[in-house]
């Protein structure tokens, strides 16, 4: 059986970057599934992986990754400001990041339009589309 | 007020990196994608020797290799750099896959070990890098986390990238699926392994290195 536990933004929204990746790799190592509203700065992705390697062990071997966002050209300087304000006082919430236990997720594949994640019990499909 | 002082800060940087001699380039990307078949086809070329072994199993690379002063030519302009290649950076490593490949258990498990502390080691080093070489297998999908959070890290540090499609001799080869992937970047396809297309990389980096 699959767990897929939802994590609102709000959730790591006061957490530092650290606690937020440890938040996370606790549940995915409980073997569960994560999916977390928004996404995590390109810099904690960076430590989220770094962190994750230095966790992986005859049990816990690694996780997948996902993150599913939308593909938005904000053109002019207002849009680009607007959505900076927005991020700053409040967080990237847009899209959803997938991080689930790589003994349970065997691979996550994404084009720009569709995710599917193909778990190895039974290798079930699963597809969300954006 | 902000963009004023990343701007200025940016160009800053830019003179300062255009003015160093050697310019340290690393090669990054996922596991397998052709880094070391790349950096041994550079060293080929340039020194005459060879960089690092390859092989079909995955992190064969498990340690940071720098090769010093290599003096690069394209169209009458020269450029020098230290070359870094540095171990596949992936999400999952698990020894049971070496079994695979016919390894005994403790050698596969001493692998996975030295395999998670080089990616931790290709992320570390990140931050050292004048300019960096995505070496992708084209053959592959290239909408993986990895790689976009790879070349993310990259941008947010303003650090230079060409994409290598690699392994366009076969097939499989999709080198419009990167440049889809990544339309913001330069993408060169190239063949490590045959040298199709090098002389074309090799104009690229001119590029990438701000000459």
């Amino acid at each position: 059986m699959v767990t897929l536990q939802f994590i609102p933004y709000n959730d790591i929204e006061a957490l530092s970057s650290a606690k937020r990746i440890q938040k996370l790799l606790n549940v995915v190592k409980d073997n569960k599934i994560v999916l977390l509203q928004g996404r995590l700065k390109k810099e904690e992705e960076k430590d989220l992986i770094e962190i994750t390697m230095e966790e992986i062990d005859e049990k816990f071997k690694g996780i997948e990754l996902s993150v599913i966002y939308p593909n938005k050209n904000y053109k002019t300087f207002a849009e680009k400001f607007k959505k900076g304000v927005y991020e700053f006082l409040l967080g990237d919430r847009t899209g959803m990041t997938i991080i689930g236990p790589a003994t349970v997720v065997k691979e996550i594949k994404k084009d720009p339009n569709k995710i599917e994640l193909f778990t190895k019990e039974g290798k079930t499909k699963r597809r969300k589309k954006r | 007020m902000i963009g004023f002082f990343k701007s200025f800060l940016n160009k800053f940087v830019l003179d300062l990196f255009k003015r160093k001699k050697h310019i340290k380039l690393g090669l990054y990307g996922p596991p397998n994608g052709g880094k070391t078949t790349l950096a041994n086809r550079v060293c080929q070329d340039w020194l005459g020797e060879d960089m690092g072994s390859v092989s079909n199993v995955a992190h064969e690379t498990r340690e940071i290799q720098i090769k010093e002063q290599i003096n690069i030519k394209s169209n009458g302009k020269e450029l020098s750099f230290n070359l870094v290649d540095t171990p596949g950076i992936a999400t999952r490593i698990d020894y049971e896959e070496f079994l695979k490949f016919g390894m005994k258990e403790k050698q596969a498990k001493a692998r996975a070990k030295e395999a998670t502390k080089g990616v931790i080691d290709s992320v570390k080093w990140l931050d050292n890098m004048d300019a960096v070489v995505v070496v992708l297998d084209s053959t592959k999908d290239p909408y993986s986390q990895v790689n976009i959070t790879i070349i993310g890290n990259l941008a947010a540090r303003n650090i230079p990238v060409l994409i290598a499609a690699n392994k366009v001799d076969l097939k499989k080869s999709k080198i419009k699926k990167i440049e889809e992937a990544f339309p913001q970047y330069d993408v060169v396809g190239v063949s490590a392994k045959y040298g199709n297309n090098v002389d074309n990389f090799y104009g690229a980096l001119f590029k990438i290195a701000g000459k």
